[in-house]
């Protein structure tokens, strides 16, 4: 859509406006981490251990370090200024607590056991592959079956009875559900800049949160957190991996000291796939009874997550199990079991979106047991309230997602025998999955100034990880003032800013919201101020009170309709003849700017928010097609509709369900990372042998927002979409699936081997 | 990758000329993906692209002439293809993408090299890496134990289970296809059949090109009058992945037998794969579906599955059944 097409002022909340840091994406001017080049800069190549657990016996270096460009290298006792950050005693968050080469000791495959910084890339790289390592090598456990687990296993959300409801119940149903490691993979690579100017650093980075990432360099590098700024202006995208640091960065930032040179490390695609996090492996035992009218009267949620050798990343799959339906008795355990592989990481959605294809399977198969209609089954169990927390909704709409959904696919028609619906020669199948993710408004300041030359700046150490938030900004800014959005200038990813939150969790929207609402409002009301007081201002001795600023001009209140109408707001000419542009003020007032602050206080300290659980809903319907005679199955079609606050920005917000719903639709057929039995290695780390969906994988997709604003959780009624548009995809292609072939799969992904069970052949 | 030196051949002297402990390059799809994976090593590279093997001519017996460095789009969109061979118009247009059709020569793709996850592993074959007959003799089979999801299920060995990726070998395959080379002995014909080798006790011989020897072109036979051709590739995803098994077949049927039949199969064999079991089943056959069924069983009763492929031989059969339905159907 063109910027002069869309909706003036207030109205550019919710509409679908294109991203202003797009054309700098399409053009390439859009500088990435390891894109930034400084004289002087040397490269850094990692080199991975190729066994899956045991000891480094020793590590020859001497040919690399006679190799041509060879500046350095890096290994067990030879790294300088790295120190270990503890986790759970600061205010930041690492993913792999090791410092890099602090011990002879090998977790998993691909750890970094050294590295090489050279004058050239080229250089790097082959001297790092003239290191050799021997090692004393162990098995490593991979395995997938989590079950021999015989650790704690805690206790969560505990209420009523739940075994004993369940041994009374009337039915019962009794699966466990898998799902395998997934691979985050962003297009942008993981990678590092680090330039070191004897005091302080800079590193160019793709993370998700520059303020943390800064927390915790300043304590891995041993400096104070002031002589450390991290650089994010353009993130490929990161869907969690890119959220807390990873060992390249303390690898290149330690190089860069040593060496008193700017280093480069770029993490390949190969290492992205035991290196940077991944979506870890989850077993989960579903336990569910209900009375013989559907009626549900116990849930077990008990969930094994797989996890690395050192971190205590736990995949927290019960998380949306106490509050989705109405249960009297209900529990939720967790067992963390270790295995040989790196750390994992959130990814899209974590916890909710194994969690959910585990318990939204379970209800669907429930459904079948009671020979009820898993959307009536549904309906019936809906919550009215928060069990889990015994606290009130701020907000639900599911009854509405299931129930528009259903009426846009034509779940009416659906027929539950599998194989008994047709089209074009073709079985088709119907499925159900529900979702949600939780809101919460997190901390956030934001500063915005008021230029002589007609400019709004807004700046904000937050960053946009591709989600749109550049534009958010400029939205809230241009909501509150007219300033056209090409006169708005977005400043983040630059810890140096006023402090923004980390984009994870999809909370960065609500978090920033009211502070740049705030920064702005208060910028405006000192403008008004210096109109009303300035002996040469038009609007001298009249109150502030009666002046407001529209179309980026300062005028008297009730006289902001534009005289001239029809004109484009970014034309470069007037809309109104009224008032005077905000910067004639500034120079009048010899003024180089007015700035103000303004805070996102956040909801764990708003007693009224305290009283609600918030949460985003949503759900998924899915039609399959399958072709038994050669064992096709394709997803034809994906209905959405999300309970998410308001939303907005309407094109950024699709776009983002549009990508979660193919990520689901790739974690529901194609994902699994897979580890090599006697190595460990995660032996597909290519994209030939780690697939996801191809734009000819993809179904029609229809996307919904109800778009209830949530007032509890800001002022805008906005709560967060990122994670929540994946969860619930899973359960129902599978359910859909099922209803086509008569094969439940409750181990992801789909494949084929499953399906050539399927006993549904032509008539 | 290792570094190498690289000479462009003018003509199809200087290439073979240089030849001698050389890699020819043609569109590098293969070649350079395997030199950074340090799978290839060669010293020199001699970049073929400048020779004149790049037309597609109609043979004075009706044949097709091929120059090995046609590109997998321009033989797939070729006029002549699409209406005497389809079957490999529609093998090229199911594999790869476009882009790497674009690049990919007719050439290359006959010596494109297996996908093994283990093959392609840089340390593979050597001390510590994992086994790899093909990389290294006498260094085992590291995808016998491992995740042989995508691995052959005919011809294999007990040395090598590596499956034979290409699409347009397997129509070539139907197509008994000849190919033409030149070398230091001379010139000389290699009969489609022959070329690639099984895995047996050496699958680091992979074909019956001899040192130095550069393919100049591949000749397809005369259509077979009244016969109809056609290629089904199944996999994962809809597009852009190799095949878990693909089917090619020409078949002319009269009167509701079957009077010439051509079978090859992909995905499934170590080797680009024609079945002589399933084309005799078939032979004089009336066309339905018992007999499909019964070609498809012969085709697949030598299989061989590992522990993560047993479904290739179900999937191969259905898509065998499909394709012969496809190639027999008489609207
Ligand atoms: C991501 C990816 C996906 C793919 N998917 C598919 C697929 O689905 N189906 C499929 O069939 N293929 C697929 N391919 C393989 C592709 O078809 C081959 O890479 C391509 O055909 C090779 O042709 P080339 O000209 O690029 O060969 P090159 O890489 O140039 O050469 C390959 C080999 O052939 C030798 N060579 C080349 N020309 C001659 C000649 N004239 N004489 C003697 N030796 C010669 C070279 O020395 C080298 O050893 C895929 C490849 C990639 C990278």
């Amino acid at each position: 859509m063109a910027m002069d097409t869309l909706p003036h002022a207030a109205g550019i909340i919710g509409a679908v406006v294109p991203r202003i840091d797009g054309s700098l994406k399409t053009t390439g001017t859009a500088r990435y981490a390891v894109d930034h080049n400084f004289p002087n800069l040397v490269h850094a190549v990692a080199v991975q251990a190729n066994i899956g657990k045991g000891r480094i016996r020793s590590l020859d270096a001497s040919a690399a370090e006679k190799m041509p460009g060879v500046v350095l290298v890096m290994h067990h006792g030879k790294i300088d200024n790295v120190y270990r950050f503890y986790p759970h005693e600061s205010d930041g968050t690492i993913s792999e607590a090791r410092p890099p080469f602090s011990d002879d000791k090998v977790y998993y495959w691909g750890q970094f056991v050294a590295a090489v910084v050279a004058e050239t890339l080229e250089q790097a790289k082959a001297a790092a592959a003239s290191i050799k390592v021997e090692y004393e090598a162990e098995t490593p456990d991979v395995k997938t079956d989590l079950s021999d687990f015989d650790g704690e296993r805690p206790e969560s959300w505990k209420r009523g009875d739940p075994d004993k409801a369940l041994a009374s119940a009337a039915i019962t149903l009794d699966q466990t559900y898998v799902t395998p490691v997934e691979t985050h993979n962003p297009m942008e690579l993981h990678g590092t800049v680090a330039v070191w100017d004897g005091e302080n650093y800079t590193l160019y980075e793709c993370t998700q949160g520059v303020v943390n990432h800064r927390v915790v360099m300043s304590q891995v590098l041993g400096v104070p957190r002031e002589n450390v700024r991290i650089i994010s202006r353009f993130i490929g995208s990161g869907f969690g991996g890119k959220l807390f640091p990873w060992p390249q960065s303390s690898i290149a930032a330690s190089a860069a000291r040593t060496l008193n040179r700017p280093v480069k490390i770029s993490v390949d695609r190969r290492m992205m796939f035991s290196n940077t996090g991944h979506r870890p492996h989850t077993q989960q035992r579903i336990r569910l009874g209900a009375t013989q009218d559907g009626k549900l009267t116990a849930i077990r949620h008990d969930f094994f997550t797989q996890t690395s050798q050192l971190d205590d990343f736990v995949e927290h799959c019960g998380e949306q199990t106490p509050f989705l339906y109405s249960c009297p008795n209900l529990v939720v355990t967790t067992g963390m079991v270790r295995r040989n592989v790196g750390a994992p990481a959130p990814m899209r959605g974590p916890g909710a979106v194994p969690g959910l294809f585990a318990l939204e399977s379970a209800m669907n198969e429930l459904a079948e047991k009671l020979k009820m209609d898993p959307v009536e089954f549904r309906l019936k169990n809906d919550a009215e309230r928060d069990e889990g927390k015994n606290l009130p909704f701020s907000s639900r709409h599911l009854k509405e997602c299931w129930t528009t959904g259903a009426e846009k696919i034509g779940w009416k028609n659906r027929t539950p025998e599998p194989g008994s619906m047709r089209r074009n020669g073709k079985f088709t199948g119907l499925g159900l999955g529900s979702a949600s993710w939780s809101a919460a408004r997190i901390p956030c300041t934001a500063s915005v100034e008021l230029c002589p030359n007609g400019r709004v700046c807004v700046r904000c150490a937050t960053q946009d990880i591709g989600t749109g938030t550049y534009t958010i900004f400029a939205q809230v800014i241009h909501a509150a003032t007219g300033v056209p959005l090409d006169r708005i200038d977005v400043f983040l990813g630059d810890s140096s800013l006023p402090e923004g939150p980390t984009s994870g969790g999809s909370m960065a929207t609500s978090a920033v919201l009211p502070a740049a609402t705030t920064a702005t409002n208060s910028a405006v009301t000192r403008l008004l101020h210096i109109a009303a007081s300035l002996p040469d201002s038009p609007f001298h001795g009249m109150k502030p009170e009666n002046l407001a600023i529209s179309n980026g001009r300062v005028m008297q209140k009730g006289d902001q309709q534009p005289k001239v109408v029809g004109v484009s707001m970014n034309s470069g000419r007037q809309l109104s003849a009224n008032g005077i542009p905000f910067e004639e003020v500034l120079k009048m007032a010899n003024l180089s700017g007015i700035t103000a602050t303004g805070k996102t206080a956040p909801s764990f300290e708003d007693p009224k928010a305290k009283q609600y659980s918030l949460h985003s809903y949503g759900c998924h319907f899915a039609e399959v097609e399958w072709e038994p005679e050669i064992a096709r199955l394709r997803v034809s079609r994906v209905v959405s509709v999300f309970d998410c606050g308001r939303i907005i920005n309407k094109g950024a917000g699709t776009n983002q369900m549009l990508g979660a719903v193919v990520m689901g639709l790739g974690m529901s057929l194609f994902e699994e990372t897979v580890h090599d039995h006697r190595t460990g290695q995660p032996i597909n780390n290519n994209f030939a042998d780690y697939i996801v969906p191809t734009i000819a994988d993809l179904p029609d997709l229809d996307i919904t927002f109800l778009d209830y604003p949530d007032y509890i959780v800001n002022e805008y009624g906005a709560r967060g979409i990122g994670e929540i548009g994946m969860a619930g995809v899973a359960p129902a292609i599978t359910d859909a699936v099922y209803n086509a072939t008569g094969v439940r799969v409750r181990e992801l992904p789909v494949r084929i081997e499953d399906l050539l069970k399927s006993t549904i052949h032509e008539a | 990758m290792e570094t190498f030196s690289y000479v462009k051949a003018p003509n199809v002297e200087k290439a073979l000329a240089s030849a001698d402990g050389a890699k020819f390059i043609a569109g590098g799809t293969t070649l350079v993906d395997l030199m950074k994976l340090y799978v290839e090593t060669p010293k020199t590279l001699v970049d073929i692209n400048l020779l004149p093997l790049d037309k597609i001519e109609k043979l004075p017996d009706g044949g097709l002439r091929i120059g090995a460095m046609v590109r997998n789009s321009d033989l797939a969109w070729s006029e002549e293809v699409k209406k005497s061979y389809p079957v490999l118009s529609e093998a090229l247009l199911s594999g790869a993408s476009p882009q790497l059709r674009n690049m990919a020569t007719t050439g290359g793709n006959l010596l494109q090299r297996t996908r093994c996850m283990y093959f392609r592993e840089p340390s593979a074959g050597t001390p510590g890496g994992y086994g790899c007959n093909k990389r290294t003799p006498g260094t085992g089979c590291a995808a016998v134990d491992g995740f042989n999801r995508m691995h052959a299920v005919l011809g294999t060995s007990d040395k090598c289970i590596a499956t034979h990726p290409s699409d347009m070998c397997v129509a070539m395959a139907a197509l008994e296809a000849v190919i033409h080379v030149e070398g230091p002995k001379g010139k000389r014909t290699i009969a489609f059949a022959d070329f690639h080798k099984l895995p047996g006790e050496t699958p680091h011989i992979e074909n019956a090109l001899e040192a130095g020897e550069l393919i100049t072109h591949v000749d397809l036979p005369k259509p077979v009058e009244g016969a109809k051709s056609t290629y089904l590739k199944l996999r994962d995803r809809a597009s852009y992945e190799f095949a878990l098994a693909s089917a090619a077949v020409v078949a002319r049927v009269e009167g509701g037998h079957i009077r010439y039949i051509r079978v090859a199969m992909g995905g499934v064999g170590t080797k680009p794969w024609r079945s002589r079991e399933a084309e005799a089943a078939l032979m004089g056959k009336p066309a339905n579906e018992a007999a499909f069924k019964a070609a498809a069983q012969a085709a697949l009763a030598k299989a061989k599955p590992q522990k993560d492929n047993a479904f290739k031989v179900e999937l191969a059969k259905r898509c065998l059944v499909r394709s012969l339905k496809t190639a027999t159907a008489t609207a």
